[in-house]
């Protein structure tokens, strides 16, 4: 795992130092709220539904325990007793008092995090895939691409004013795990005929209003040029993006607008002009991260072997463990998602139970998934059995990886200042309808994305099933949509058509996998099926 | 018959939390609230000023009986807390509190 | 009330005022121009050896096409003053200066000490800009300075 030089914290303490500043300015009338908001934003502080939100960032979703423990502790010592970890692999605290902030992000500096840039117009956190460097199917451990993208992304002078927030995915797998193409650019590393490692890019990608599969905009940069890259595709969206309605702003209207052809003919022609300006990084400091992830500790010759005798722990197996690139070892997901709980919510012994569990048994690391669960990425296949009763007597044992109840599900309304509907009540009801677990796993792969809004932070528009909650004369409705992917084969979901009251949408679904398992042939997915035989027998069945 | 009427609400600057204007000073607790008039620019301008409180503003409402109810279920969420975490609610011993936001 | 310039630049400032981009294009003899948030920088190269003053407009904190612009306009080699005008609050002036801003006319005046005090906020930089300043990566691994 990375960890920080002496430049990297007083990088750190110095916006802790300068957050320190602004938070006196504000309470002391020097700054009104209009001129703090967007100080306090770059530091993730809200202003929520009931209180101050503070959204942490985890760098690429990697955490090491002794981040993780902080981030119990925190939530004990200035929250109340818990965080909810997001879609975009970071975690929020939903009762923060604003004179507080400085030292929280003063106690998040002392294990190598911070706030920086969770919100605002400018170069979010960003997010990679949560099997990263522990993938059998990787060309390369994207993470060191990622950090060096943190590291230009961090008080990048030039582009702190965006038309709009940005944020960047990157994969090293055809495998998507981290629905990189629905970003506002989305890098796959890749290798060419020669053996080189390089950068696919892909711009303009996106949910929201107006949802967005990012297209391949340069095939394949060098990936010692990936920073130069980056600073002429922002510099152009910073010139050209639209600054006249918030609802147009993100790149990926300028994209569509203008064509995909003529962006990347002003990114190529910027492109050049920065390449003359020696800024990249050299190779060393490339070498000098990837040193840094290379070999988590991995022990070599060790048994794949594994005692299944115990039923309950042999069904979590097979659903929330996946194949390690090292014998003997395996991806262990712990599920954030229990019926009737809160998806995303951990509370602070959880999180702290999680930690000391990544330090016996993983290497001491951590990942946060964009689906909002845990990922403890190298576990020796003999720990198994202990990891899982640790986790289990906590609550955190629930096998339902990738199922129906696995569902991704925004705050809204609940907590959000900006929703329309309330997003966790109704995954909730969903989890409790569908809790025979034998049940979910006839249902078998099954994507369930909920927002609260459109805005989308539940990725509706990329689940299998997804659920947009509206505002209609101010009682809270649910759209339904089928058919959305986020995988290497990424697709948007379509609206199956008028709204449905909390529990008349939970009765849709319910009919919509009727209909699957009634149709289905073969091994089929609930996606494949839909994709196979279209809309009209789930509209039939729905409002038939 | 409840009568609607206009309350001002904000949130405590320092603290974050949900407030509403008494007529003499902020509560947390929605039936506190007065009803406003033409006065609301003046008591919000006033109030800012003071740096105690922010993201102020004036909401529709319907008092009846000592009690005030928001029109809007944001602000009714916002009146009670998280209705699924009642626990951290201003009513974490009702079990049904929830239902007063529908 | 007198217009507060803060200023680090060791010639003497431009007398003429700032022009249009259209009028300084019709003038032969012009020497200070100001360019709005929409206004194409790089429509100045041709002019960049009788230019002394490029004013970039802020009229709203939160536009940030002025960074690009005076960032394009120093790596394509523009020396004389570039001067950020509008609304330029205390907390963006470390970035302006890395983007090649060394002037600064806020609608809002701000205390040569309070910008003192802003440019040192960060003690080092992770980007290679146009303001001279060694990145991170250079001070790693010994490159040498900008």
């Amino acid at each position: 795992m990375y960890q920080y030089d002496q430049h990297d914290q007083a990088m750190v303490d110095a916006r802790v130092a300068e957050f320190r500043g602004q938070v006196a300015r504000r309470l002391s009338g020097e700054l009104t709220e209009d001129q703090f908001k967007p100080l306090r934003l770059k530091n993730g502080l809200y202003l929520q539904l009931h209180a101050y939100m503070l959204r942490v960032a985890v760098p690429y979703g990697t955490l090491n325990s002794a981040q993780m423990r902080v981030l119990g502790d925190i939530a004990d010592k200035y929250d109340r007793g818990y965080g909810h970890f997001t879609t975009r692999q970071n975690i929020q605290y939903n009762w923060i008092k604003l004179a507080d902030a400085p030292d929280i992000l003063a106690d998040l500096a002392k294990v190598q995090l911070h706030a920086i840039q969770t919100s605002g117009n400018c170069i979010r956190n960003t997010t990679a895939d949560h099997f990263a460097g522990a993938a059998a199917d990787e060309v390369a451990d994207p993470r060191p691409y990622a950090e060096l993208l943190r590291q230009w992304s961090t008080f990048h002078p030039e582009f702190d004013y965006l038309p709009r927030k940005f944020k960047v995915a990157i994969i090293a797998s055809e495998t998507d795990r981290a629905a990189m193409r629905l970003h506002d650019i989305g890098i796959q590393i890749v290798k060419n005929e020669a053996g080189e490692i390089g950068c696919k890019f892909f711009a303009g990608g996106g949910m929201g209003r107006t949802p967005m599969i990012a297209p391949c905009i340069a095939e394949f940069v060098p990936a010692l040029q990936m920073i130069s890259f980056l600073e002429a595709a922002l510099r152009v969206y910073n010139r050209h993006g639209r600054r006249d309605n918030k609802y147009k702003a993100r790149i990926k209207i300028l994209v569509h607008e203008i064509g995909v052809a003529e962006y990347s003919r002003q990114v190529q022609e910027e492109f050049a002009h920065i390449l003359t300006l020696g800024l990249e990084p050299p190779p060393a400091e490339l070498d000098r991260i990837k040193a840094m992830f290379a070999d988590p500790g991995l022990e070599t010759g060790l048994s794949d072997d594994l005692d299944r005798s115990d039923p309950d722990f042999a069904l979590w197996v097979d659903q929330n463990v996946h194949a390690h690139k090292q014998p003997g070892y395996a991806i262990v997901t712990i599920s954030l998602k229990p019926t009737g709980g809160i998806p995303g919510d951990a509370t602070a012994d959880q999180i702290r139970l999680m930690a000391d569990l990544a330090r016996d048994h993983s290497l001491d690391e951590l990942r946060v998934s964009h689906a909002q669960n845990i990922v403890l990425p190298h576990v020796k296949k003999a720990d198994l059995y202990r990891v899982w009763q640790a986790l289990d007597a906590a609550g955190l044992a629930t096998p339902n990886l990738d199922l129906i109840t696995d569902i991704i599900a925004c705050p809204g309304l609940d907590y959000c200042a900006l929703a329309n509907a309330r997003s966790i009540p109704l995954a909730q009801k969903i989890t409790e309808r569908f809790a025979d677990v034998g049940r979910q796993r006839e249902l078998g792969e099954l994507k369930l994305k909920i927002s609260g809004c459109i805005n989308a932070c539940g990725h509706h528009h990329a689940g299998h099933i997804g659920i947009l909650g509206v505002d209609r004369k101010g009682v809270e409705n649910y759209q339904l949509l089928l058919g959305g992917a986020e995988s290497a084969d990424t697709s948007l979901g379509t609206i199956t058509g008028p709204g449905f009251s909390e529990d008349g949408v939970v009765d849709a679904i319910e009919k919509v996998t009727d209909v699957y398992l009634a149709r289905r042939e073969g091994a089929e997915r609930f996606l494949d099926t839909y994709r196979r035989i279209g809309m009209v027998p789930f509209k039939e069945a729905i409002y038939g | 018959m409840s009568a609607k009427i206009k309350i001002i609400t904000g949130n405590d600057l320092r603290t974050g939390d949900v407030i509403w204007w008494t007529g003499e000073g902020w509560s947390r607790h929605v039936d506190n609230a007065v009803a406003v008039d033409h006065d609301a620019d003046a008591i919000i301008a006033r109030e800012n000023a003071r740096q105690v409180v922010t993201d102020t503003h004036v909401i529709d409402a319907f008092a009846a009986d000592g009690t005030v109810r928001p029109a809007h279920i944001k602000d009714r969420i916002r009146a009670l807390g998280p209705t699924v975490r009642l626990d951290l609610s201003l009513k974490p011993a009702d079990p049904q509190a929830g239902n007063w936001v529908i | 009330m007198v217009e507060t310039v803060l200023r680090y630049r060791t010639d003497e400032p431009v007398a003429d005022p700032a022009v249009t981009v259209d009028a300084f294009a019709a003038q032969g003899n012009a020497t200070a121009v100001r360019i709005e948030p929409g206004d194409d920088a790089l429509a100045l190269l041709p002019y960049l050896d009788r230019l002394a003053l490029i004013e970039v407009n802020f009229p709203s904190f939160a536009d940030g096409r002025g960074y690009s612009a005076a960032r394009s306009l120093r790596e394509r080699g523009y020396t004389g003053e570039l001067r950020a005008v509008g609304d330029v609050l205390l907390d963006q002036l470390s970035h302006m200066r890395r983007c090649g801003f060394d002037s600064f006319a806020p609608d809002k005046p701000i205390s040569a000490e309070a910008a003192e005090a802003a440019f040192a906020t960060w003690p080092e930089v992770y980007q290679q800009t146009v303001d001279g300043r060694r990145p991170i990566w250079a001070a790693r691994h010994g490159t040498k300075d900008a």
